[in-house]
């Protein structure tokens, strides 16, 4: 299967699950597990660390949950929850992308 | 959007020349993401949200800048751990605000919410313990060897049950004593699974906590029925599970075997006694004049070389020897070092030109045609009982056929065995010859004696 298609399946899939129903939802959910395959085994072998450490960054997108929480004008239980979870999701946001971007940085062409 | 961004810094990675783009992609869609969020209807206070970014971003940065490459095992598991608490945030906070997500309100949340909440909640903190342990682990704050205890995994099963009946209660009854238990169960249940693994399966253990990271992102994204969660966590989670495979295949052992743990402990006993044979041990200046007559060197690094920091000095010596006309290459095993990739990264770091570097497949014919390996630091990914004795622990593991090389330098701090607790029988070959000492300072005398 041609990975292009599946990620365009996956789009279309995410834009209908908008209305948020639990079948579209777990559809999306598949499609991007046959993404994060193709894509995953694409990756060289040599640069499996930045690999983790991108993947460490990007699953901090749980910050947008995070942020919802936070939102809110009125202190309460689930803002203070939300806040802290917005600074541990930003310390691995801001950690993971730069400390990849040190460790790409190191790979060089010969000469 | 942001999702595809994250997909394209994925695919950035196939290559190192594209690879410094796609973390760039990655960062813009981090940006997109967190941009759309905060334009919301639902976030109206932004201080909260923009001191916690900058405490949180200050603390990345200057850990992530300040971090020794070595240390990089260490680092990510601790982000993992961060990631795994995270999650458990966010799902404490929309059980107690639901209304705010648009899935009920509280006393009243959908059932199918409250189910995915918990599982989301339950990986996130079995992340976060798990995390820790291997941090503790790597950082050498907890012995690396193997703890297991008698009844460990009939503990484990009676958790992982309770854990299974505590979730149909939550998501029954929106309890929030079962909230508080499936969380303090899963913490515990993290220690537990990650105690009993040994340092060497590392790799395994940190790609595995990648996985679980991205299942908890997912469990969350479920249960705000939020697309770019559910897609990342899914990429991330499947991103961790294939690394997994890939280090397990690495050791010729299945998931299942690393995960109960134990190997190092249990097996080890089969090691034999081979104490009667002799060893021949050089001198670093008969390893300079080994290798300077040689037309062509492997060098094959493993966890010592990290250890010792032993990567620039190597570097260095490589340097001379090229200059003085011989071909250098280095051959990495998939699981040297402790996470996927970390020999890589370090040989990047001491400038080693990454085209010089190759994958066991790759090289694995050329030993035959070299003239001297270099083993610094690697052992047990070097030993070929894993391909003549079916009754070693460790048989059936891909290898590199170091043995096939004209001479064998072997640089190791002593006679030890290696982390499987068998003795490696090219020790006693006769074109092996054994340098003990420190790999950096061995390699800096050979240095030496070469200029």
């Amino acid at each position: 299967m041609d990975p292009t298609k599946i990620m365009q399946a996956t789009e279309a899939a995410a834009a209908s699950a908008a209305t948020g129903s639990l079948i579209s939802l777990f559809t999306v959910f598949l499609l991007a597990i046959f993404v994060g395959y193709y894509v995953v085994w694409n990756v060289t072998s040599a640069l499996h660390s930045p690999l983790m450490s991108v993947t460490n960054a990007i699953s901090s997108v749980i910050i947008v949950g995070a942020l919802i929480a936070a939102g809110p004008t009125d202190v309460n239980f689930s803002k203070i929850m939300g806040f802290l979870a917005v600074v541990l999701a930003s310390v691995n946001i801001f950690g993971g992308f730069i400390v990849s971007q040190r460790m790409l940085q190191m790979f060089r062409k010969k000469g | 959007m942001a999702a595809i961004c994250f997909i394209l810094a994925l695919r950035g990675l196939s290559s190192p020349e594209t690879a410094r783009r796609g973390n760039v992609t990655g960062m813009i869609g981090m940006a997109i993401a967190i941009g759309t969020t905060l334009a919301s209807p639902y976030v109206l206070s932004y201080t909260w949200i923009i001191a916690g970014i900058l405490i949180g971003g200050t603390i990345g940065t200057v850990t992530a800048v300040k971090i020794q490459m070595t240390a990089l095992p260490q680092l990510v598991a601790a982000f993992h751990s961060l990631v795994g608490l995270a999650a458990v945030f966010v799902a404490t906070a929309t059980l107690f605000a639901p209304d705010a997500y648009g899935i009920g309100a509280v006393g009243s949340i959908l059932t199918a919410s409250l189910v995915e909440l918990s599982i989301g909640t339950f990986i996130g903190a079995i992340t976060f313990t798990g995390s820790i342990v291997a941090f503790a682990k790597l950082q050498g704050l907890v012995s690396g060897a193997p703890l297991v205890f008698p009844g460990q995994h009939l503990l484990n099963a009676v958790l992982g049950i309770s854990a299974i009946a505590l979730i149909t209660w939550f998501s029954a009854t929106e309890s929030y004593q079962a909230y508080w238990l499936i969380v303090a169960l899963a913490l515990v249940l993290g220690f537990l699974i990650i105690l009993p693994i040994g340092g060497a399966d590392m790799p395994v253990v940190v790609s595995m906590l990648n996985s679980y990271s991205g299942w908890a992102a997912c469990g969350i994204g479920f249960t705000l029925g939020n697309t770019l969660l559910i897609i990342t966590g899914a990429l991330v989670g499947s991103s961790g599970a294939i690394l997994s495979y890939i280090m397990c295949k690495g050791m010729n052992r299945s998931f299942f075997n690393v995960i109960l743990g134990g190997f190092g402990a249990e097996e080890g006993v089969a090691a034999t006694t081979q104490g009667d044979k002799t060893v021949r041990q050089g001198s670093a200046e008969d390893a300079s004049f080994i290798m300077q007559n040689a037309g062509k060197v492997i060098i094959v690094p493993g966890y010592g070389m990290a250890v010792a920091q032993a990567q620039h000095a190597l570097r260095e010596m490589t340097d001379v020897l090229k200059a003085a006309g011989v071909k250098i290459s280095y051959a990495i095993h998939p699981v040297a070092g402790r996470m996927p990739g970390h020999m890589n990264v370090l040989l990047a770091e001491a400038n080693v030109p990454y085209d010089e570097v190759f994958e066991l497949e790759e090289i694995n014919h050329e030993f035959s045609t070299a003239d001297v390996v270099y083993v610094i630091g690697a052992n047990d990914v070097t030993n070929p009982a894993a391909k003549t004795d079916p009754n070693s622990p460790i048989y059936g593991m891909p290898i590199l056929d170091v043995e096939k090389a004209q001479t064998v330098l072997f640089v190791k701090r002593g006679m030890a065995s290696g982390y499987a607790g068998v003795d490696n029988e090219l020790f006693f070959r006769d074109n092996t010859m054994m340098l003990f000492g420190d790999a950096k300072k061995m390699t800096e005398e050979i240095l030496q004696s070469l200029n």
